[in-house]
């Protein structure tokens, strides 16, 4: 938690130390030639993303960087949207995604609270159990979870099949913990003794307060499950169930060469895969950077 | 009807002292605890009970024999020369993207840290590639990185050839070059956090004493921020152990020639592709616990003053 706090404190500009004494002296250039050269390197191949995503004729060279006007068009978004159907894969995120993100606000808040707030024996244990499996990598459970879900259930090509590992993000139950942890025990107590039950207390008392955390945790949830390829790759054979993610992976590895502007129509589809994320990353800046700390500290 | 009542509330009170003060606390966390041992704590065990079988796949409900391998699976893996191939990839990757990530996150986090404009827009441009799924990355920089693309064409006659994706020696450069790059935006938040920990007054100290400010990022920063690095470092290596898309999608199925292969490519080729599972669950068992073994050495080491 202290993390977080230290976060926003980082981010409102700290006092401007030395630099209002001597202006904008060797010290800020010092540091502004490394962030520019940084912001030049992060920022440009989206910006390649997009003009490339926009020219009718594929164009390696360095003009191709700086098209005119008049080599653009959206001819790329027909042809991907011809080729993976881009509502539906589209569609097909959504569902994932927005089952993901359910569970987590149900099952992951309950947790969350319960491990932060009530008392009952085992507690404790529930959450180094939580903290000992997180470090379990994905590749140990590749296999496992493939066999058990595709083959023992049956749920291959099934939105279930793709939902289910990830159904409750265990890094949004710490961080609705962390902020559970911070509320007063009183107020939860006053409200006991008013007669209202613990599902009362937790969706009356804890959830308006906890807006933000909320938020936060749900952000975080909505990125993994978008821009995940592995698993709903592995778990989907028909073209029908697959996330965009996964169509425009299959689309670059297996057809893409055959057509006339391969990476004009790539970068077309993963413009379309990008833009979501960046325009919740744009509205949401600080609640992303609380949950990068909040996960950070997990590890 | 006093004492029977008395009765259940010393009852009640006997099963508080045990399961605590809000029992209903096992009814919130059981869905929970259910999706943990179903996701992770049991697929642990299976997987081990995989790796030690010649596992055959079955149709849902269906029941055949497995043959027990004992360590067969396990004698197979690292006997294949194709894991060999991938053990060293793993390394080429992590001798570049450890220290390129440790460096450049440092030096930019400390950039970034203070009075400086457009500071918002900085740390926001850094995260950008951080949240992008990794299928849309890796579209540009195939194209950035394709025969006739864009860094080709700057470099002129110093370009590869073969060109980058398709040459045995720099595929794996590239591969380890982007993942950098992507995640680098989660370390420096994670260094800018750290950063405010140092305390203000090392380096006031620093400053009375006549260092510069190049002598003050070593002599202050760094060390300052060394709980951080150890993080990052054990983070950098856990997540980057994992890799899977980029050598799928940028260089096109581990190529040219295998050349570019990752452990969890071959768990998925073997275990998925080619009906292998015993063998890749036995892979993704290695894996795990030289990734644990290589994380906690570099800790140890880290940490050791």
């Amino acid at each position: 938690m202290d993390a977080v706090q230290e976060q926003s404190r980082a981010a409102t500009p700290a006092p401007a130390r030395k630099a209002t004494k001597r202006g904008r002296g060797l010290g800020t250039w010092l540091r502004l030639i490394p962030l520019l050269i940084g912001a030049f390197v992060f920022l440009f191949p989206f910006y390649y993303m997009v003009v490339s995503a926009l020219q009718k004729a594929p164009n390696p060279g360095i003009s191709g960087a700086f098209p005119s006007p008049s080599s653009l068009s959206l001819s790329n978004f027909g042809a991907i949207n011809d080729a993976i159907n881009l509502p539906r894969s589209l569609l097909n995120s959504a569902l994932f995604t927005g089952g993901v993100l359910l569970g987590t606000l149900v099952f992951g808040m309950l947790a969350g609270y319960a491990l932060a707030q009530l008392h009952f024996r085992g507690r404790q244990p529930v959450f180094y159990l939580l903290l000992l499996l997180l470090v379990l990598p994905f590749q140990l459970l590749m296999i496992p979870l493939y066999v058990l879900i595709a083959r023992n259930f049956g749920l291959g090509d099934n939105l279930l099949g793709m939902i289910l590992p990830f159904a409750i993000n265990p890094t949004a139950v710490f961080i609705f913990r962390q902020f559970f942890l911070q509320l007063p025990r009183d107020m939860f107590d006053a409200a006991r003794i008013d007669g209202a039950s613990e599902f009362a207390v937790l969706t009356q008392v804890v959830m308006p307060l906890t807006r933000p955390a909320i938020l936060t945790a749900l952000l975080i949830t909505f990125i993994g499950p978008w821009n995940e390829f592995l698993w709903p790759f592995l778990i989907t054979k028909k073209l029908e169930l697959e996330p965009l993610a996964v169509a425009l992976a299959n689309y670059i590895s297996t057809v893409a060469q055959s057509t006339a502007n391969p990476y004009g129509t790539i970068l077309a589809g993963a413009f379309v895969l990008a833009v979501p994320v960046v325009i919740l990353f744009l509205i949401f800046q600080r609640q992303f950077v609380e949950s990068a700390i909040g996960s950070g500290i997990k590890g | 009807m006093a004492a029977a009542a008395g009765r259940l509330h010393r009852r009640r009170s006997r099963l508080r002292a045990w399961f605590g003060e809000q029992p209903i606390g096992y009814l919130f966390v059981a869905p929970f605890v259910l999706f943990l041992v179903g996701i992770y704590a049991y697929p642990f065990f299976f997987a081990l009970f995989i790796s030690f079988y010649k596992y055959i796949f079955t149709a849902p409900g269906a029941r055949v024999d497995q043959p027990f391998a004992g360590l067969g699976n396990y004698t197979a893996v690292l006997s294949d020369p194709l894991f060999h191939i991938a053990v060293r990839n793993v390394l080429i990757f992590l001798v570049i993207n450890v220290p390129l990530t440790v460096a450049v996150s440092m030096v930019l986090a400390t950039a970034l840290n203070g009075a400086i404009p457009l500071r918002g827009f900085f740390r926001a441009a850094y995260y950008v590639p951080y949240i992008t799924a990794s299928v849309a990355a890796v579209g540009v920089w195939l194209w950035l990185f394709s025969g006739p693309g864009l860094v080709d064409k700057l470099l002129g006659p110093l370009a590869p050839n073969p060109s980058w994706l398709v040459n045995g020696f720099w595929a794996m450069p590239i591969i380890a070059i982007y993942v950098t790059w992507k995640g680098l935006g989660f370390y420096i938040l994670l260094y800018l956090a750290a950063l405010q920990a140092i305390p203000k007054e090392l380096y006031e100290a620093a400053k009375v004493d006549g260092a510069r400010r190049i002598g003050t990022f070593f002599a202050v920063t760094v060390p300052g921020l060394k709980p951080a690095t150890v993080l990052v470092v054990v983070v950098s290596i856990i997540t980057g152990a994992n890799f899977f898309t980029e050598p799928y999608l940028l260089t096109g199925g581990g190529g040219p020639d295998n050349q570019s292969v990752s452990p969890v490519f071959l768990i998925y080729r073997q275990g998925i592709e080619q009906n292998h599972p015993g063998y890749a669950a036995a892979m993704g068992i290695l894996l795990a616990i030289a990734v644990l073994v290589v994380s906690g050495v570099s800790r140890f080491f880290l940490e050791r003053e």
